[in-house]
């Protein structure tokens, strides 16, 4: 057995011998220049080859900081033409056309009455502690878009007027409440996700209404429970966007503690876009919230609707929470014990 | 004017880091941040090279076009420099930078950044020529002493070469004819879109 391995090894040996002296002639025969004078460099990298070969030329230095290790990046200006002309685009096309959108639907189709009129009676649609967090939230995602879009869009459309010294100090404070007011914005999507998901799991009464256009466009009613498929396609967007950029925008307030130039890079192409597709998603939100339909806005801002506007938008929800609680109960009594001659 | 440019001929650095030195030294950069490195490809491998990397003080320079706060100007001699009362730390130059020039120091909350530092070619920054508050942001403007920057005029090989770019391209060029090799000039056409041809 030990005679078997002394003798493979002896062939093995001579094999590689072999093949060292068949790889070291061509070279040998390089490290010649045409006039037979010896060109040290034969071998060495050259910056062309390098940068066919990898994004990123790096190597080694002396110094701890390991970002300083990449001798060259030309990837940096495919990002910088991502940042300065792409996102610009995005955001642009996706703001600018839905205020547009929003504009021209209001004009053709204007306010979504409660056709019923009001029925003076109301019932309690969010508690308390939900419409804290949807406020805390939407303080928070308002002064993050101003402040996010100021980076991205501040320096063609403000710094002109400005002038260079107020708007560093306005980015500058800007950048700070950003970075501070990411927190509760981060805990608002997160309380968001806990406490609506039970009604915002996509069913087929959803085909139903979006099939039927959910009533915005004509003037059908299709039924719905406490949210609607236009309702549940917002609260996805918040859960999953607002998770998106909470993670992107981490990953860039912490600049490099998990991830590389690449990853930065990255991290920012993911931030900017999902952030300002937002933007144009709440605008759209704040319409139908506001202007956009009638005894929409005090379900958020008192936290009771009124039982027409429940019947229309609702159906299924109303029945349910009648069915729960008896019609009376939950449907608060304050107005008729104000008015008691009505 | 003059279009200043560095140039570092890799196949003349012994990564002495004497560029490194010089620099820190004489615009007392602080701990933590180098506006010039070293970095060595293939360390200790056949092929090894050594290159002296710093801002390039690029044509069409990818900071000035990203920053949103537009705190980059480029001066006469195209040396692309800096407004630390404007900058806001957020770092874009970094992503942008192909040579990982800008630089900052850990003063904010987070993981977050002060006002960026960079290679000024030894030429200050926006305050008045040699003032107390120029240096003590930038460091020394020995461009408007009418010298080259530092790093490259202690160069031990004279690998690194700083000064207009016809005239140290030329200097190149000559030294390749002489010797028979070169590895490129490096940065060059990622810099200023443009090689020397040798
Ligand atoms: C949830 C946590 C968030 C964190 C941690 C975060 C963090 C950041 C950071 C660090 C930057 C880089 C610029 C700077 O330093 O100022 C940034 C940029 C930006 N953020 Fe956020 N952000 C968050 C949420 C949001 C939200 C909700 C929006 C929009 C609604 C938004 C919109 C933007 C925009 C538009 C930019 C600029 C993109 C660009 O032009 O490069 N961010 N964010």
């Amino acid at each position: 057995m030990a005679r078997l391995l002394a003798h493979a090894r002896f062939i093995i040996g001579a094999l590689a011998l072999m093949f060292v002296v068949a790889m070291a002639m061509p070279t040998a025969a390089q490290q010649r220049n045409p006039d037979n004078s010896v060109n040290p460099t034969a071998s060495s990298v050259k910056e062309d080859q390098l940068l066919q070969q990898m994004r990123i030329i790096n190597g080694r230095g002396s110094i701890p900081d390991a970002k300083s290790y990449n001798l060259e990046q030309p990837a940096g200006r495919d990002w910088r033409q991502f940042h300065d002309v792409t996102l610009h685009w995005i955001g642009a096309i996706a703001i600018i056309g839905m205020l547009a959108a929003l504009v021209l639907f209001y004009l053709i189709r204007g306010m979504v009455r409660i056709q019923a009129g009001r029925s003076g009676r109301t019932l309690v649609r969010f508690n308390a502690f939900e419409r804290f967090v949807h406020w805390m939230t939407a303080s928070c995602f308002i002064v993050l878009a101003v402040t996010g879009l100021n980076i991205t869009f501040g320096k063609t459309l403000l710094l002109p007027w400005m002038g260079p010294e107020m708007f560093s100090g306005w980015s500058q404070w800007g950048k700070y409440a950003h970075n501070y007011l990411s927190f509760p914005f981060t805990l608002g999507v997160v309380l968001i996700l806990l406490i609506w998901i039970a009604g915002n799991i996509p069913n087929s009464i959803d085909l139903q209404w979006i099939k039927r256009g959910g009533g915005i466009v004509g003037n059908d009613h299709p039924p719905a429970y406490r949210f609607n498929a236009g309702q549940k396609m917002i609260y996805w967007i918040v859960v999953l966007g607002g998770g998106a950029v909470a993670a992107s925008g981490y990953l860039l307030m912490f600049p490099f503690y998990v991830t590389d130039i690449a990853g930065m890079q990255l991290s920012q192409i993911v931030h900017g876009t999902v952030a300002v597709l937002f933007v144009a998603a709440m605008l759209a939100h704040i319409y139908i919230g506001t202007i956009g339909m009638e005894g929409a806005f005090e379900a958020m801002a008192t936290g009771e609707v009124d039982l027409n506007w429940a019947k229309q938008h609702h159906s299924l929800w109303l029945e349910k929470e009648q069915a729960r609680t008896g019609p009376n109960e939950s449907e608060s009594q304050a107005r008729a014990a104000a008015t008691p001659a009505e | 004017m003059a279009r200043m440019k560095f140039l570092c001929d890799a196949d003349r650095c012994i990564e002495c880091n004497a560029c490194v030195t010089a620099c820190k030294n004489e615009h007392e950069v602080p701990w933590g941040i180098n506006r010039r490195r070293v970095v060595t490809i293939n360390d200790g491998k056949p092929g090894e090279r050594s290159v002296s990397m710093a801002c390039m003080h690029c044509t069409d320079a990818p900071c000035a076009a990203v920053c949103p706060v537009n705190c980059f100007y480029t001066t006469a001699d195209a040396v692309v420099l800096h407004s630390k009362d404007l900058c806001i730390g957020c770092g874009y130059c970094f992503y942008a930078c192909p040579f990982g020039a800008p630089q900052y120091p850990k003063v904010g909350n987070f993981g977050s950044r002060g006002k960026m530092d960079k290679c000024t070619y030894c030429a200050g920054g926006p305050e008045a020529d040699h003032s107390k508050e120029e240096y003590e942001k930038y460091g020394s403007n020995r461009l408007a002493e009418g010298k080259l920057p530092l790093c490259a005029e202690m160069c031990s090989t004279k690998s690194l070469l700083a000064g207009d770019g016809e005239i140290i391209a030329q200097i190149y060029k000559e030294r390749v004819v002489r010797r028979g090799y070169s590895s490129g000039a490096w940065g060059w056409k990622t810099a200023y879109k443009e090689t020397i041809a040798t």
